[in-house]
């Protein structure tokens, strides 16, 4: 299981949450209850199966729903 | 392309702007139709672009969001050839949420701030010995780095070679260099003033102290309280709930206009940002003046706390004793004294540090069969005697009878405020030394501004004799004073004024205070930044300063009346949106939207007040 931690650019409408929510809890691989939709801080925290699915499938359901990735973690836990 | 649109949109709004002025200079300037009714269409359709593609993209994951609504609002107000509204309508909403994304970073500046003082880059040895400049990502434990004046250390290491003067305020608060050598720890995001070290690395990336103090002031900022979560759910289910609400208004009036104003009014923006935005302030005031807040469930508990219970040293006084007092019993007392300081080396308990600093130079001897009373002392065997240190307790225990004289001592230290540290050898009492701690300087206004914020009860309970903390207690005016406790006394104190439905914070230094630190509602941390209490407990105040105390009540007393303004005014905007268009015939899809996005405009902006909070009086 990897954690990724995924910095936005300025996150500022609140529906976006729930739309970035559903778009990366709606992934295969995604461990469900770990997606964390931080919105002062402007981060994405969630644990995936590295064998399902890639950090870059990720970043691309986030990045198609219009908002920009400044960078990416992934650390194993 | 869908992601080109939703780059301009900065610029689209500005578009729109020009052709609404410019259409409505046709209308009312030269009395023109066609310029008004196509400038306003171009304008309609340029600034339905971007929100249509983000209400796609939400439909795509199967999400209700205002975006949808606002788009089927602005198709449905063109449809009935409504070009005024639909123009006007999504200006604002462009233009609404572009001021939201400005407002919205002042609110964030304080935290983005601190989290801006995370070092970037390192300088690692390679494996040719040369130092090259690397991301700080790619450090790793046990790697050596070098750090030169004026750069920032850039994770927790140890020196290994090299001296220098090192600014930690970032981590304790404390902006008064700390000099640093061989073996000296080093924190990540503390600056080299000045000599150049190289270090090991101990901890790198979030496990470092700062690490931890930005991880958990970014998570404080958006935890949510079990209100927020309510909202949130809330939120979920109304913006679908207004969709159908307008369908059905336009099955039964059958009248377009009413339908799509009801989707305008029905927006939930200021609803769901008003507590984040209240919140994140709040925090933001906090980490600039020291006090670390752990989430707005924090702020909400703390805003009605009605009892403060303190420990006493270390949290009320310096924490630094010093033997003011001492009397002898018998002879061969520079023996004795040889004896005390020997077994009182093996100790790290405050009191024992003041006696050996109170001795000086003296023979030590060796110490055997070391045995560590609780709450009592140490006995121990030096040079075949049996040595007792500790309180009367431990005499009694020991069996060891004080004579009148003692006795008197006994009472005479007490009364001024000593703790007692007597000595007995071999059965027999030699030697009695009284300790005191100083109060911290301003301890007693900051006390009395607490009570003018409202706690009603301040106590402080301590493991010393009863007349040192009843000295303290009358010193500083507190309400009640308990000594003789141990921690599991202090918890179960807690307990007790829990049961009796009182909200209490503990305010204690966190090292043997954690079970009182974890049981009270909210627990308090005096910590410099670098001790574990950071993890138990609610409030970290930097550097212990107690001066910030008074401060973080304040704050958080502010904040949670902040955030209940904000869900009022939310609230009250769609009641009295809907009411409008109940009762009145003046309310229309313009008027809605304007209403709506100065609301959310008004509680950003009532958020940010937090950020210029300061106690009154100070």
């Amino acid at each position: 299981m990897q954690k990724a931690t995924i910095q936005l650019e300025t996150l500022s409408c609140p529906s976006c949450l729930q739309k970035i929510d559903n778009a990366v809890k709606g992934l295969n691989g995604v461990e469900k209850d770990s997606v964390k939709v931080m919105f002062n801080s402007s981060k994405v925290k969630a644990n995936f199966d590295s064998e399902a699915v890639t950090i870059e499938n990720i970043e691309k359901a986030i990045e198609d729903l219009g908002y920009p990735i400044i960078k990416s973690k992934v650390k194993a836990v | 392309m869908q992601r080109y649109i939703l780059g301009k949109k900065n610029q689209i709004t500005l578009i729109s702007a020009i052709l609404i002025v410019f259409g409505f200079y046709g209308k009312f300037g030269i009395d023109n139709m066609f310029i008004f009714n196509w400038s306003l269409i171009i304008a309609s359709i340029l600034g339905i672009a971007p929100i249509a593609i983000q209400a796609y993209q939400a439909l795509k994951v199967k999400v209700v969001s205002i975006d949808v609504l606002v788009t089927i609002a602005v198709v449905g107000a063109m449809l009935i050839q409504n070009y005024e509204e639909s123009a006007i309508v999504t200006f604002l909403f462009l233009f609404g949420a572009y001021l939201e994304q400005r407002t919205l970073n002042k609110t964030r500046s304080a935290i983005k701030e601190l989290t801006e003082l995370a070092p970037e880059s390192a300088l690692k040895q390679m494996e040719n010995g040369e130092f090259d400049e690397v991301d700080v990502d790619d450090v790793d434990e046990g790697d050596v780095l070098l750090v030169k004046t004026g750069a920032k250390v850039p994770v927790d290491g140890t020196v290994l070679i090299g001296e220098g003067h090192i600014n930690e305020a970032s981590i304790t608060g404390e902006s008064l260099p700390v000099g640093k050598k061989n073996g000296s720890e080093v924190f990540a995001g503390t600056i080299l003033e000045n000599g150049t070290i190289q270090i090991q690395a101990d901890r790198v990336g979030e496990d470092t102290t700062f690490g931890q103090i930005i991880e958990l002031v970014e998570e404080a900022q958006d935890s949510k309280s079990a209100a927020e979560r309510f909202i949130d759910k809330f939120s979920k289910y109304y913006t679908p709930a207004v969709l159908v609400l307008g369908i059905i208004v336009w099955l039964f009036t059958n009248n377009v206009e009413l339908a799509i104003t009801v989707l305008v009014l029905g927006c939930p923006g200021a609803l769901v940002i008003g507590v984040p935005v209240s919140n994140v302030s709040g925090i933001g005031n906090g980490a600039r003046n020291g006090v670390l807040l752990k989430g707005s469930e924090v702020i909400n508990d703390f805003s009605k706390v009605d009892t403060i219970v303190f420990d006493k040293t270390g949290t009320l006084t310096i924490g630094n004793p010093e033997v003011v007092e001492k009397e002898f019993y018998g002879k061969d007392m520079d023996e004795v004294l040889g004896y005390l300081a020997s077994v009182e080396r093996e100790s790290d308990h405050p009191l024992a540090k003041a006696v050996l600093e109170d001795i000086g130079e003296t023979k030590f001897s060796t110490v055997e069969e070391t045995e560590v009373v609780k709450g009592g002392g140490i006995v121990a065997k030096v040079a075949g005697h049996r040595i007792a240190v500790g309180n009367i307790a431990l005499m009694k225990q020991e069996n060891i009878v004080l004579n009148e004289k003692a006795k008197k001592d006994v009472e005479h230290f007490e009364k001024n405020g000593n703790s007692l540290v007597l000595t007995a050898v071999d059965g027999e009492l030699k030697a009695l030394m009284g300790v005191r701690d100083q109060i911290r300087p301003g301890v007693k206004q900051d006390l009395q501004k607490l009570k003018k914020l409202g706690v009603k009860n301040l106590v402080v309970l301590s493991g010393d004799n009863q007349g040192t903390v009843d000295l303290v207690a009358r010193e500083l005016g507190l309400t009640e004073a308990h000594g003789h406790m141990l921690p599991e006394g202090k918890s179960a104190y807690i307990e007790k004024l829990q049961a009796e439905g009182q909200i209490i914070a503990f305010v204690g230094d966190g090292v043997n205070d954690s079970p009182s630190l974890a049981l009270a509602d909210i627990g308090i941390a005096m910590g410099s930044g670098t001790d574990v209490a950071i993890e138990t407990s609610d409030v970290v105040l930097m550097n212990s300063d107690f001066s910030r105390l008074p401060h973080a009540l304040g704050l958080t007393k502010s904040t949670a009346r902040n955030m209940k303004q904000n869900i009022i005014i939310a609230v009250g905007v769609v009641l009295i949106l809907l009411a409008a268009l109940l009762f009145s015939n003046w309310m229309n899809m313009t008027i809605g939207m304007l209403v709506h996005e100065l609301s959310i405009l008004v509680v950003i902006l009532n958020g940010m007040r937090l950020l210029g909070y300061r106690l009154r009086g100070n």
